[in-house]
């Protein structure tokens, strides 16, 4: 009887969550993948019956042309943040305990403001009369004539200013648990400073690290409102694609299908990580056995 | 041992980098010149034109709805759901629960929206302010789930049992016990949600329709159409809004900050 109640109570408990995810979340995204192989219809809804057009416009050279650069930009995007998260992490994670809590706040606070703002200041900085442009051509570093806006490294630079704090932050608590005094074991032992970096604090942090490319790198590559302000035509990334596809020509099938493209380049870096990660675990469980 | 002074030489170059872009835009919308380049003197005159622009406060006013009304229902719901991932943590449904709360968290925002547009699309729903709440809810839902899930994880239960002990019914124990030491995390987890739900732009704009414009779809059609130091004066005015939230916020519990943010 009391176990009839849990279990009562269980289900009542999850069943308003569980509900409205799968009816908002599960059956939209497996909605995505039907309907790609339905037709357009032309006003902008969804056609009967099935077809392969969706595949056949997915072959367009432009669209692989499209897929690379997003994964690119992304990945540039993710080795920056990873260089300037790391010595921040661990200086956020060394200073004193006053200092600490005063730079995580200086870290986040501004995170806390429109991320459209954010965008579009960096889209008045970079501007043609723009400050950083003024300067750059006063010092003779840019030509007058030169854009620094609608630039594929402008979409870099505004990825990584966005995504900076979240690599930031698990390389930081990460950096927190990691026990410093190795490090000094290290250099005591005769590594010099870089190398003891590379070979004992990295690997001590490895978990830290793999969060912060992965919250950089997925996000990133579903980027569409920074290439759409900062980029220009001749940046676009998939979000961009997908977007036209929903505003511009009304082919929902066919933006359907660029998800789906966009679903797979955001699970392969996933399920590459969990599968590390399951052969690591086994490594570690098997070096256990192993002992006498 | 000498440290190496380069990690916070590097932490200043980032802060700076953080603040620098934030500061322009603030400096910006107190100038007088139309265009965003060269200073042309001090003016409060874009502030004064704010005040005449019906769109935004319309805009506005919708935000402020949606966000109320998400924050309400993604509270119940991302409540419910930290109970039922706390109390039974250990069954199998709940591990695919948790699955279910933590994969939108991952999803690209803009998968979310385009794959909601397409379901309500083959639903038949009309596109509006309907839509961007439910929307709104789906990704609240996760952030609030968790957060409360935290404060659930460091929470003596066996107070919960006292009052049951001394007479308390189920419901007395969860009204007048666990609501109250919810409460904070209950403060936190709904201040996220609406900030998430005030601030978010691509999924809004995927199934908004034509009808219906929040703040960030306004403010989005601003930049695209160039109306620039209006958008520098509604912005100083969103920062100062958004800076004194998290001061605010701070003074009620000193790890609020830490949990959210876009």
């Amino acid at each position: 009887m009391m176990r009839l109640r849990r279990r009562g109570q269980e289900v009542l408990l999850t069943f308003p969550s569980f509900l409205w995810l799968a009816l908002f979340f599960l059956v939209p995204t497996a909605l995505v993948f039907v309907l790609a192989f339905r037709p357009a219809d032309p006003f902008g809804g969804i056609g009967r019956g099935w077809t392969l057009a969706t595949l056949r416009a997915l072959a367009d050279p432009q669209y692989l042309a499209i897929a690379w650069r997003t994964l690119w930009v992304s990945l540039v995007a993710t080795v920056i943040c990873m260089l300037l998260a790391l010595p921040t992490g661990y200086a956020v994670a060394r200073a004193s305990l006053r200092r600490r809590n005063l730079l995580l706040m200086l870290i986040i606070v501004p995170f806390w403001t429109s991320f459209l703002i954010r965008v579009f200041a960096w889209k008045s900085i970079l501007h043609p009369e723009g400050m950083i442009k003024r300067i750059l051509v006063w010092f003779g570093l840019v030509d007058a004539n030169a854009s620094l806006l609608y630039h594929t490294g402008a979409v870099i630079l505004v990825t990584v200013y966005t995504f900076l704090p979240f690599a930031i932050l698990p390389i930081y608590a990460a950096a927190e648990k990691f026990d410093f005094r190795l490090i000094e074991a290290a250099r005591d032992l005769g590594a010099r400073p870089f190398e003891s970096f590379r070979r004992v604090f990295l690997p001590g942090i490895r978990q830290g690290l793999v969060t912060a490319v992965l919250v950089v790198f997925i996000p990133a590559l579903g980027s569409y409102v920074i290439p759409d302000i900062v980029g220009g035509p001749g940046n676009e990334l998939l979000g961009n694609k997908i977007a036209q596809r929903v505003f511009v020509d009304r082919n929902l099938p066919l933006a359907g299908g660029l998800s789906i493209v966009l679903i797979l380049a955001v699970l392969t870096p996933l399920l590459a990580v969990l599968a590390l990660q399951r052969q690591a675990a086994r490594a570690v469980a098997g070096a256990g056995e192993e002992k006498p | 041992m000498k440290r190496s002074r380069f990690p916070f030489v590097m932490t200043g170059v980032v802060l700076v980098f953080f603040y620098l872009p934030i500061l322009i835009l603030v400096l910006y919308s107190f100038n007088s010149s139309r265009f965003g380049g060269a200073w042309q003197g001090f003016s409060l005159k874009w502030y004064a034109r704010l005040f005449h622009e019906p769109a935004i406060w319309d805009a506005a006013r919708n935000t402020l709805f949606i966000a109320i009304l998400v924050t309400f229902f993604s509270l119940v719901l991302g409540t419910t759901s930290a109970l039922a991932l706390h109390r039974f943590s250990k069954s199998r449904l709940q591990r695919f629960h948790y699955t279910l709360i933590y994969t939108p968290l991952i999803v690209p925002d803009i998968l979310m929206g385009i794959s909601l547009l397409m379901a309500f699309v083959a639903a038949g729903v009309k596109l509006g302010m309907l839509t961007i709440i439910l929307a709104h809810v789906t990704f609240c839902v996760s952030y609030v789930a968790l957060v409360v899930l935290g404060r659930l994880q460091d929470f003596d239960f066996t107070i919960v049992e006292a009052a049951r002990d001394l007479g308390a019914s189920s419901w007395t124990a969860a009204r007048r016990v666990l609501l109250p030491m919810l409460a904070p995390g209950l403060a936190a987890a709904g201040l996220i949600a609406f900030t998430l739900s005030v601030d978010d732009f691509v999924i809004t704009f995927f199934v908004a329709g034509p009808g219906a414009t929040t703040l960030p779809i306004r403010v989005y059609s601003m930049i695209k159409h160039g109306a620039t130091p209006l958008i520098n004066a509604l912005s100083t005015l969103l920062l100062v809004l958004t800076f004194t939230t998290v001061f605010v916020s701070q003074r009620f519990s000193k790890t609020g900050a830490l949990e959210g943010g876009q």
